[in-house]
This record gives C-alpha cells, sequence and structure tokens, in this order.
C-alpha cells in the first residue's frame, strides 16, 4: 500500500519536477565518494541513532546479536527509557533485538528476508550505508517504486521518503553507458536537507557501534597498553645495554 | 658437563639428583655460547617463539567459548566478540597473532637465506623450519576457516579443490579431505579438531627438534663465519657469549618493542585494512554468494598469484608446488663458498634482489582480481621467482666473492 503511494504521488510529481528542474550541472554529482563522516564517540549521535533504528529499520531488520540492556548501558540511555521507548512489544530489556516482521511475510512482500544488520557496516562499510540511505531514487520500473545506486535493485523501499524526500536520479548518456549525474528533489520531505543528513549519520553510526560494541573500549585500553609498552621497551633497551656494556 | 648441582645440599640438590635441570639450563643457556655480532635480524627467531606461546594461550581461551558446527560457529565467534568478557581481545589477539606469525617467520627465513644460515652444517636445522612453515600454513588456513565466514568457506572450497588436480586420485582425495560432497559440517569438524589438536602438537614437537638442532650446530651470524673454530684455552669459542643473560636481555627487548607494534594493531587497527580481517568474513557462510574476488589471507598470496599465473588449473598447482618446495633444496642448490650476502658478488646479490621483489611483488598481486595486468605482471614475476632457485648451482659458483674474515667483523 505504501509502495503504491510511493509510486503514484512520485509520478504525479514528475511533471513538476520537471518544471522545477535547474539547469544541468556541468560536474556529475561523484556519490560514490560520499563519507559518513560519524564518530562512535558522539554518545548523544548514537543515542538518536538508536532512536532511528527502532522506529524505521527494527520492522524489518534484526540485531540478533545486541541485547536491549546491552545497548542501554553503552549509549547511556536510562533504563525507563529503554523499556518504554526503545524495547519492542514481547521483549524484556535482556533480549535480543529481533524484529517482528514474520519471516514468511517477508518473503512474501520483499521477495527475501531483509538481513540482519548486526554486522553490515563490518561487511560492508558505514560509508556504504550512509551511501545506500542517500541515494534511493524513483525508478517505476522497480517492484517498490524506487531503486538505490549503491545497491542497484535493492529489495528495501525508500523508507526515509517522508523526511528525507523522493528524489529523481538524471542520467547523462556517456556512449552506450547510461551514468548518473545528479538528482533533482520530487517530493520534499518533511526535515531539511541538512537534517536528513544528520539523521542519516546518526543511524549509520548507531550500526557502526552495533558492529563492534567494544570499539571505546579497545581504544581506550590500547592507548595505555601501548604507553606501557614504549616504557617497556625503553626499560628493557636500557637493561640490554647494561648488560652489554661488558661484550667487546 | 658435570652435574655439579647434584651435590649441592637442600631442594635445589634433591631435585637435581632426579632431574638434570641445572645441567639443561648450563648446555642450553648460560654456557651455550651464541655469536656476540646478532644484528636486528636475529629477533624473529625469538619472536616466531612469542607468538607460538602466545597464539597457544589465546587459542585455549577461544576455544572455551567457540562452537564448532555450521550452524554455531560464526554466531560463536560474534559472541566472544560482543558477551564473552574480553573475548574481542582473545580474537583479536588470535587474528592478528596469525599474521604476525607469518611475517616474523618469513622475516626469518629471509634472514637465514640472506646470511646462507641453511649451509653446511645447518641443513637440518633448516629443513625442519621449512617443515614448520608447511604446518604453519595448514595451521593458518584450517583456523581462517573456523568462524565459518563467507570468505572461510569459499576461501576452503578454492584451496581444497587444488587438490583435484592431481591425477586419478584427486577427485576422491577432495571427497575424502572434505568429509562431504562440499565443504560442510564435516569438514569445519575436522579442521577444528586438526587445528587445535593435530597440528599444534606437530608445530611444538617441530620447534622442539629446530632448537635441538639449533643448539647442536650452533647459530649462524651476519658474517657466516663459525664460531666454533675459534676457542680460546677453556674452550669457549672467542667470538661467542652465553646466551643467558647477554641474548635474553636483548630478546627481551626485542619482544618488548615487537608487541609495542603489535599492540597498536590490535587495538587500533585490527582489521589491518581488510588484511588480518576480511570484510566478507563478516558475513556468514553461504554456498550461493561468492565474495568477489575470492583472495587467500596475504600470507599466501605469493603463491596464490603463482597459481593464477598459468592458465591451466593442474598446472598452476604444479608451479606454486614447486615454489613452496625449492625452499627446501636451497642448501644443495647454493655452490657458493661464502654464506654471507656480505661477502658475495654482485651476480648473487643481483639474483637475490630480483628474488625479494618478485616475491613482494607476487604478494601484492595475489591479493588483486585475476584479470589483465594484474595476470601478466604476476607471469613476470615468476620469471626472477623461479631463476633465483634453478640458476643457483650456476651463479653461486661464479659469483666473485670476497674474502671472508677469520673473525666476527662487529657486534651491535
Amino acid at each position: 500500500m505504501r509502495k503504491l503511494a510511493i509510486v503514484l504521488l512520485a509520478m504525479g510529481c514528475l511533471p513538476v519536477a520537471a518544471l522545477a528542474a535547474e539547469p544541468v550541472k556541468a560536474e556529475p554529482v561523484k556519490w560514490e565518494e560520499w563519507h559518513a563522516g560519524n564518530s562512535i564517540e558522539d554518545t548523544s549521535s548514537l543515542q538518536r541513532g538508536a532512536r532511528n533504528f527502532m522506529n524505521y529499520c527494527n520492522g524489518c531488520h534484526a540485531l540478533k546479536y545486541v541485547r536491549y540492556q546491552r545497548m542501554a548501558d553503552d549509549l547511556k540511555i536510562p533504563t525507563d527509557v529503554l523499556s518504554r521507548d526503545l524495547v519492542a512489544p514481547g521483549s524484556n530489556a535482556l533480549s535480543y533485538i529481533t524484529t517482528s516482521l514474520p519471516a514468511a511475510d517477508a518473503v512474501n512482500w520483499f521477495g527475501k528476508v531483509p538481513p540482519d544488520l548486526s554486522l553490515i557496516t563490518r561487511s560492508k562499510s558505514p560509508d556504504y550505508v550512509y551511501r545506500l540511505f542517500k541515494t534511493f531514487y524513483v525508478d517505476p520500473a522497480s517492484a517498490t517504486g524506487t531503486n538505490n545506486l549503491a545497491y542497484p535493485g535493492v529489495a528495501m523501499p525508500a523508507v526515509l521518503s517522508d523526511l528525507c524526500g523522493v528524489n529523481q536520479a538524471v542520467f547523462r548518456q556517456d556512449g552506450d553507458q547510461k551514468l548518473f549525474d545528479h538528482f533533482e528533489s520530487v517530493v520534499p520531505g518533511t526535515l531539511t536537507p541538512a537534517q536528513c543528513d544528520d539523521f542519516v549519520r546518526d543511524t549509520v553510526n548507531f550500526l557502526d557501534y552495533v558492529g563492534e560494541p567494544t570499539q571505546i573500549e579497545r581504544r581506550t585500553i590500547g592507548i595505555w597498553v601501548v604507553l606501557f609498552l614504549i616504557l617497556l621497551t625503553w626499560l628493557t633497551w636500557l637493561l640490554k645495554n647494561e648488560y652489554w656494556k661488558d661484550v667487546h | 658437563m658435570a652435574n655439579e648441582a647434584a651435590y649441592k645440599p637442600g631442594f635445589w640438590g634433591w631435585v637435581n639428583r632426579r632431574l638434570p635441570v641445572d645441567v639443561f639450563l648450563r648446555s642450553q643457556l648460560t654456557q651455550y655460547y651464541a655469536p656476540k655480532n646478532f644484528n636486528f635480524w636475529y629477533f624473529f627467531g625469538s619472536l616466531a617463539l612469542l607468538i607460538l606461546v602466545m597464539q597457544l594461550v589465546t587459542g585455549i581461551f577461544l576455544a572455551m567459548f567457540y562452537k564448532v558446527g555450521e550452524n554455531t560457529a560464526f554466531d560463536s565467534v560474534e559472541f566472544i566478540m560482543r558477551e564473552v568478557d574480553f573475548g574481542w581481545l582473545l580474537r583479536y589477539l588470535h587474528s592478528t597473532g596469525a599474521s604476525a606469525f607469518f611475517l616474523v617467520i618469513y622475516l626469518h627465513m629471509l634472514r637465514g637465506i640472506m646470511y646462507g644460515s641453511y649451509k653446511t652444517p645447518r641443513e637440518l636445522l633448516w629443513l625442519f623450519g621449512m617443515i614448520i612453515y608447511l604446518a604453519l600454513m595448514a595451521e593458518a588456513f584450517m583456523g581462517y576457516v573456523l568462524p565459518w565466514g563467507n570468505m572461510s568457506f569459499w576461501a576452503a572450497t578454492v584451496i581444497i579443490n587444488l587438490f583435484g588436480a592431481i591425477p586419478v586420485i584427486g577427485p576422491g582425495l577432495v571427497e575424502w579431505i572434505r568429509g562431504d560432497y562440499g565443504i560442510a559440517d564435516a569438514t569445519l569438524n575436522r579442521f577444528f579438531s586438526l587445528h587445535v589438536v593435530a597440528l599444534p602438537l606437530l608445530l611444538l614437537l617441530l620447534v622442539a627438534l629446530h632448537l635441538v638442532a639449533l643448539h647442536e650446530v650452533g647459530s649462524n651470524n651476519p658474517d657466516g663465519v663459525e664460531i666454533k673454530e675459534k676457542k680460546n684455552a677453556q674452550g669457549i669459542p672467542l667470538d661467542g657469549i652465553p646466551f643467558h643473560p647477554y641474548y635474553t636481555v636483548k630478546d627481551i627487548f626485542g619482544s618488548a618493542a615487537f608487541l609495542t607494534l603489535f599492540a597498536i594493531v590490535v587495538f587500533f587497527i585490527p582489521t589491518f585494512g581488510d588484511l588480518f580481517l576480511e570484510k566478507a568474513n563478516f558475513e556468514p557462510a553461504n554456498p550461493l554468494s561468492t565474495p568477489d574476488p575470492i583472495s587467500p589471507s596475504w600470507y599466501f598470496t605469493p603463491y596464490y598469484a603463482i597459481l593464477r599465473s598459468f592458465p591451466d588449473k593442474s598446472t598452476g598447482a604444479v608451479f606454486m608446488l614447486l615454489a613452496v618446495s625449492a625452499f627446501f633444496f636451497l642448501p644443495w642448490l647454493d655452490r657458493s663458498p661464502v654464506k654471507s650476502i656480505r661477502y658475495r658478488g654482485w651476480i648473487y646479490k643481483t639474483f637475490f634482489a630480483f628474488f625479494v621483489l618478485s616475491f613482494l611483488g607476487l604478494m601484492y598481486l595475489g591479493l588483486q582480481p585475476a584479470q589483465g595486468i594484474y595476470v601478466a605482471l604476476s607471469r613476470i614475476c615468476c620469471v626472477p621467482y623461479f631463476l633465483f632457485f634453478i640458476l643457483m648451482p650456476f651463479y653461486t659458483r661464479w659469483d666473485p666473492v670476497k674474502p671472508v674474515p677469520a673473525r666476527v667483523t662487529a657486534h651491535a
């Protein structure tokens, strides 16, 4: 239903978009070089990302290796907020983050089960997930009504279209190849482009944390371990020289 | 060597009348004389031993939480990464340790080649070392399969299928190794058994033999001079110093310096840009989806590049085997009257330089996709690689060598 709505909305707006189109820019947009620019140290960004995930992703995607409580501890989310706003009905704070979407329904609706996202930033990269979110465009030929530059033929609909708007991709012909040139907004979202960008960045940041929850701890401990070992190396160097004074 | 400690009163005497601890420590450490001119290249033997111990210890703890089986292996690795206290540290120490092991072993082998350490009387020492290298490759390959990621699965598929190139018995052998018609649960289970029991035992035995052989003939050194030929009145080599304390303190320093670099990788760059832990291996094994491109770990890629240089798989496999086994024959291929590169002439140095460059080149090329320029460059690199071995009996004889001094020249 929602899919259909997006398609109809997009189709209806196409002529308007064409009228409003700006003159074609000389330089094509290099979306392949976009970076998420997220920071794992930014706890409030991670908290917003967790909220975004629960509201927009968790309907279909699970995080089967992450427990709610662990996430709340790491992200400094108060327990009452966790159980009130984040824990899904039927789960408790110690549950792993599953999705309520039954696998059979998923196959019927999307043709496949939406992947678990626990390791998506490790098997791909945070930048990849960022580009995926940012490169949906209207494609009436696609089953979902939209397609994606980072993941052509993706089964996922453009779930952020109400926030970030709907884009039309403008391609240019280069010999036999159809190459992407730039996006044109068809329907604006409820968020400004900058707010949308932050929304995506927070969500990617959260998924980056989920990919390796221990990474902050790892770096924090690492600094002390390396400092200790540098000191140890220096001391053992002095010790070695003391002994080797005798060798001529 | 007299067992003097056996006559001492008290506990130390009691023990030594029953077990020759003191005799052992003297003969292997405090009265074992090593050349005094070891340089930077001589750290890597003791570092390899350090890494072996580290891999055993971290491996023991990982095996407490790892659950072998096609449906449990991947999840249990993530459980270790997320829910076991310091499990992430154990895993990163072990995965980084595997790469560090090969780095150190390659430098150790390069040292052996540079200073002619495989030449008489150290041929057996070299052969034991080479068998350790082969056992280590098997150990690393099987360990790589255990997390049951998608690259684990496909690397296992590709590598085991190589045995299919053997005439007549090939296909049956492949099935026997896998224990199934494809890489499956049975394969994973036997690799676990081999990785945690059989191969570590074999490695420990071989390392013991390597050390016994080393202490029998004594270490070579950067000058390639036999220190046992010049002894003082007490029978102690003039250029020798007791291993303990001199080389123990030096190796402790070497270990601390190594561990500093190692810790930087473990704590800050554990995937090492897709070289130590690959992206594709954070996806569970999937027989229906092939990672693109399939590449083995960086320490296998020189041989993998050689394999891919030949259009025909069987020929490629033969040359890959030759590339590894050629090292075994070095003691008999090298006809030079001198050991160390310091006293060899320009002909040997040229061949040696091209060999090292071709090995590094193949290592890089094996990580690239098997197409176009990469395959062409691999073929070019194969030439100096094999010529280094094939022509060695000739160019080492023609090489204009320099006179070797009677005593070692310097010490660090």
